[in-house]
């Protein structure tokens, strides 16, 4: 066994001191379940594995991608991994004996401070898996504290069918029904959502920037009838886009979730950080972990886990959530890539995000055949575009040049994605050349 | 703040004495500020944006690189992994995870956006077909889904399927029944489902009670959640008549996986008549826990099932591999395929391993768990164990487990599993050397000879004393705004 820490002699006396004389008699397994087979696993070196695995890994090409629809890439810097990888963090345990994980506590704490100080809310808490299952436990909530009202959800016509089928997973149990509304011209439609809404609605959901890459101009007009009809208002965004943006709080949020692994995680195949954050007075329905600050026998300050009443170890069926392991180590990553970036770093990232792909959108819509954006309104990363010929076949022409984008079905029209960071800015010299290899025009 | 310097322990009569040095988290009393008490900047939002859209200003710490560095690092120091030391935690599998699972997830082949056509992306669904199928061998299960995020969500995940799979038959189920000394999250993933709980005590010998499951199991019944070896460390001997009184009624068996870490090369789920299965990936497998996360936990179904299975499944061709949606799928729990890097640090464990190794994995920490057993001067009551067992303290036992930080280890889980008086439930892992289980074994020793007025004096070594988590909670202060 690779790590192995026994030798013969310790094997032996241990065996002895037990009353055995092989490991194999301590199991107390009827005959009749025992597993005489084998799984056909060979055992590998440790040279070896790296070298199977990184092969496997290595079969898929190295492109340049462009992709976004929920999942950004931005740079993250070397301090990050050094410093989250360090031993006492990274094979840490749940925070369940405060005195030994002050440490891992107070990042987590500042975790949370991040998160209230983005979203103007009164809590947040210390990570969900991504921004789909935030939302479904946001329809939970909103379930829970709006039981006298309605039990639908408010979701726009352009939710990914990926988030919105995470959704109907979580609100399938209490029965909560989940319905569209309009949204034109790439935005919430509000008066379509005003004849929409009524006194059954316990949530509605609006995210911005939306899944057209589009920043919600309205959003003070949809809490409004959120509070109309006393539903809750959940926005959906991310921990750049937040940086810039006008709180949530500010125009009537009651919950905002999102992604918040913008920070501190590259494109690892969809791995999310999911953030949550809400009013005070929801504080007891809050699903997932707290920390908080108290005092220990010293009166020093020292932080612990906190109202952990809500959580399933102690309230099991009653819980306001089954969560248990969370992304405790990714909400440690955004905190040290937040603090390395400081106000500063962190808002000019976000102008990135919005002269990135203004820029990009520009050149495009230069080449002939092209339409960037589809829609008009101010943009964060990604937009749709139009082209006078297949998409897909757009698709096809980049994927040769080396570059990823996707296609979109919008509302019945297949249309181009494309998403810019500061991480592939650099290569829009390229997906321009290879939108439109002999079209390129000369006045930008 | 006051930052008096602690004494530590005195070993005037041994007894409280620390048998090696390994208080690593002892810093002299010496605390880290928050950043935001450093140095915090408000900046005025610069924004190309309109100011209808804007905020006014932005308010957040603004450290250079090198106070991040020392600050993280501090932090750091104020925690304590497995690296540190022991964490026995029962239930939890805190086992050393090898260096290289970390290289492998550092390669430049992991940086895949998942929103990636399947051909320009083989290598990932290369990887998760072979630990899907390896998964399944492994669990005697015939098909997996890797895409829960966390065994919890793999518990919701799995009962789902369930649901998809009863309602598919016209069949109107409402009750999961889950014994009583089950983890929390069956009950609340149960409860997140929409079925009512039914709770089904244990008997004396701290199993599953037969008679009490013929009594509980009815039309109504739509899955009985079991691990097995139970959370008392003992093996369900009567698994087959358990899973035939469930399946007689209509039923599905259910797995959960935490205890997984015991059953390698010995035992599968599925031939014990589990319908659906949860591997904790980041336990039985080896990631590092990243102090709560992420971990992943993919399920496993029998064919029956594997129409309803999350959608994307990944599948082989004569071309390579390629996503689809299972026929009944009951969509998505997390918009991607969870934690990828869990998954690929699970593969590489188990290629490390193979057959031989992994067995030699449930034998090692099994023996362990029994030696541990054997050297401790407290009641384990019930036997035989496998690679946790439940200990009863003769004091209180959050007590116990602080004293317990003073001798350099975490101390196991506390009164938990209920069943047993003031329980310490203690998984040591096959990853403890026999010098550190003697170790672990002197710190319950020393710490059981320990009068009730000293117990509750500790811990006395650690970063923080003895923490007032009752105030934490009558009064919440959650962010360093509450500071303000």
């Amino acid at each position: 066994m690779p790590y192995a820490t026994h030798s013969d002699a310790e094997r032996s006396a241990m065996l002895d001191a037990v009353g055995v004389s092989d490991p194999d008699a301590l199991f107390d397994i009827p005959e009749s379940v025992r597993f005489d087979g084998d799984y056909g696993i060979d055992a590998h070196s440790e040279r070896e594995t790296r070298a199977a695995v990184e092969g496997i890994l290595d079969e898929s090409p190295d492109l340049t991608e462009f992709l976004g629809g929920g999942h950004y890439d931005h740079y993250v810097p070397s301090v990050v991994d050094h410093l989250s990888l360090r031993s006492e963090f990274l094979t840490s345990y749940t925070q369940y004996q405060p005195e030994i994980t002050q440490g891992f506590l107070q990042a987590l704490f500042e975790f949370q401070s991040l998160v209230v100080e983005l979203t103007g809310l009164g809590v947040a808490n210390c990570s969900m898996y991504d921004r789909a299952t935030a939302l479904g436990e946001a329809a939970l909530l909103a379930d829970r504290v709006r039981q006298s009202s309605g039990e639908i959800v408010l979701v726009p016509d352009d939710l990914p069918d990926r988030v919105r089928s995470v959704l109907d997973n979580y609100t399938d149990g209490p029965g909560i029904g989940v319905d569209t509304y309009p949204t034109s011209e790439g935005t919430v439609d509000v008066d379509a959502l005003a004849d929409r809404v009524d006194d059954e609605v316990s949530l509605i959901y609006a995210a911005t920037p939306n899944a057209r890459g589009v920043l919600e101009p309205n959003l003070d007009a949809v809490g409004d009838l959120a509070d109309d009809h006393d539903a809750l208002f959940c926005v959906g965004s991310d921990a750049v886009a937040l940086s810039v943006l006008e709180p949530p709080e500010s125009y009537g949020a009651d919950i905002v979730v999102g992604d918040a692994g913008v920070l501190g995680l590259p494109t690892t195949y969809g791995m999310g950080l999911g953030l949550f954050a809400c009013r005070e007075d929801f504080l007891r329905q809050v699903p997932g972990r707290l920390v908080g600050i108290s005092e220990d026998d010293a009166d020093n300050r020292a932080y612990t886990l906190t109202l952990q009443t809500r959580e399933q170890h102690i309230r099991r069926e009653r819980a306001t959530s089954n969560i248990c392991t969370n992304q405790a180590w990714l909400a440690l990553r955004a905190a040290i890539h937040a603090a390395w970036l400081g106000p500063d770093g962190l808002t000019g990232l976000a102008e990135e995000c919005v002269t990135g792909i203004r820029e990009a959108c520009e050149r495009i819509d230069a080449l002939d055949g092209f339409t960037a954006p589809v829609y008009d309104g101010h943009h964060f990363r990604e937009a749709l575009i139009d082209t006078d010929e297949s998409a897909a076949a757009v698709v096809e022409r980049c994927r040769e040049a080396g570059l990823a984008l996707r296609t979109v079905d919008d509302g019945g029209e297949e249309r181009l994605a494309v998403c810019v960071t500061d991480t592939n800015r650099e290569n829009v010299d390229a997906l321009i050349d290879a939108l439109a290899p002999e079209r390129e025009v000369s006045a930008v | 703040m006051s930052q008096e310097r602690r004494e530590r322990p005195d070993g005037a009569d041994g007894a409280s004495d620390p048998p090696h040095q390994q208080t690593r988290w002892y810093a002299g009393g010496q605390y880290e500020p928050l950043l935001s008490e450093k140095r915090s900047e408000t900046v005025a939002v610069e924004s190309s944006l309109p100011d209808d859209l804007t905020r006014d200003e932005l308010t957040l710490p603004a450290p250079a690189e090198p106070e991040v560095a020392r600050h993280y690092t501090r932090l750091s120091q104020m925690n304590f992994g497995i690296e540190s030391g022991s964490i026995p935690l029962g239930s939890c599998t805190m086992k050393y995870n090898p260096k290289f699972t970390e290289d492998v997830a550092a390669h430049p082949g992991n940086r895949v956006h998942p929103l990636r056509a399947d051909a320009d992306k083989q290598g990932i669904l290369h990887l998760l077909y072979d630990l899907q199928e390896t998964l399944a061998t492994i669990g005697g299960m015939d098909a997996v889904t890797l895409q829960p995020p966390a065994g919890a969500a793999g518990e919701f995940t799995g009962i789902q399927v369930a649901k998809a799979y009863h309602d598919a038959n016209g069949d109107d189920r409402n009750e999961v029944i889950v014994p009583e000394s089950a983890h929390g999250t069956n009950f609340a993933s149960a409860a997140m489902a929409g079925y009512d709980v039914v709770e089904l005590p244990s008997n004396e010998a701290g199993r599953v009670e037969v008679d009490a499951l013929e009594a509980a199991v009815s039309d109504d019944t739509a899955l009985l959640m079991l691990t097995n070896p139970n959370t008392l460390g003992l093996f369900e001997r009567s698994i087959e008549e358990i899973a035939e009184i469930v399946h007689d009624a209509g039923g599905l068996l259910y797995y959960d996986g935490a205890n997984l870490n015991s059953l390698l090369g010995k035992a599968r789920p599925g031939d014990m008549g589990f319908d659906i299965m949860h591997f904790n990936l980041h336990k039985t497998f080896a990631t590092p826990h990243g102090g709560g996360g992420p971990g992943q936990g993919p399920i496993g179904v029998g064919a029956d099932l594997a129409p309803f299975l999350p959608t994307p499944q990944v599948r082989e061709t004569d071309d390579g591999y390629e996503t689809y949606a299972p026929e009944h799928s009951i969509g998505r729990v997390h918009e991607f395929m969870g934690n990828w890097l869990v998954l690929v640090k699970a593969y590489a464990y188990i290629l490390r391993h193979g057959d031989e190794g992994l067995e030699n994995v449930s034998e090692t920490a099994v023996l362990n768990a029994n030696y541990l057993a054997s050297q401790i001067e407290y009641e384990v009551p019930y036997g035989p164990f496998h690679h946790e067992f439940v200990a009863s303290a003769n004091a209180d036992a959050g007590d116990v487990a602080k004293s317990m930080l003073d001798y350099g280890v975490h101390p196991p889980t506390t009164k938990w599993p209920e069943i047993v008086d003031e329980a310490l439930m203690t998984e040591p892992t096959e990853t403890e050397s026999k010098a550190r289980l003697d170790d672990l074994a002197a710190a319950f020793n020393a710490v059981a000879e320990m009068d009730a007025d000293d117990l509750t004096e500790t811990p006395r070594t650690t970063t923080a004393r003895r923490i007032d988590q009752a105030s934490a909670a009558r009064n919440p202060r959650l962010s360093w705004h509450a500071l303000e």
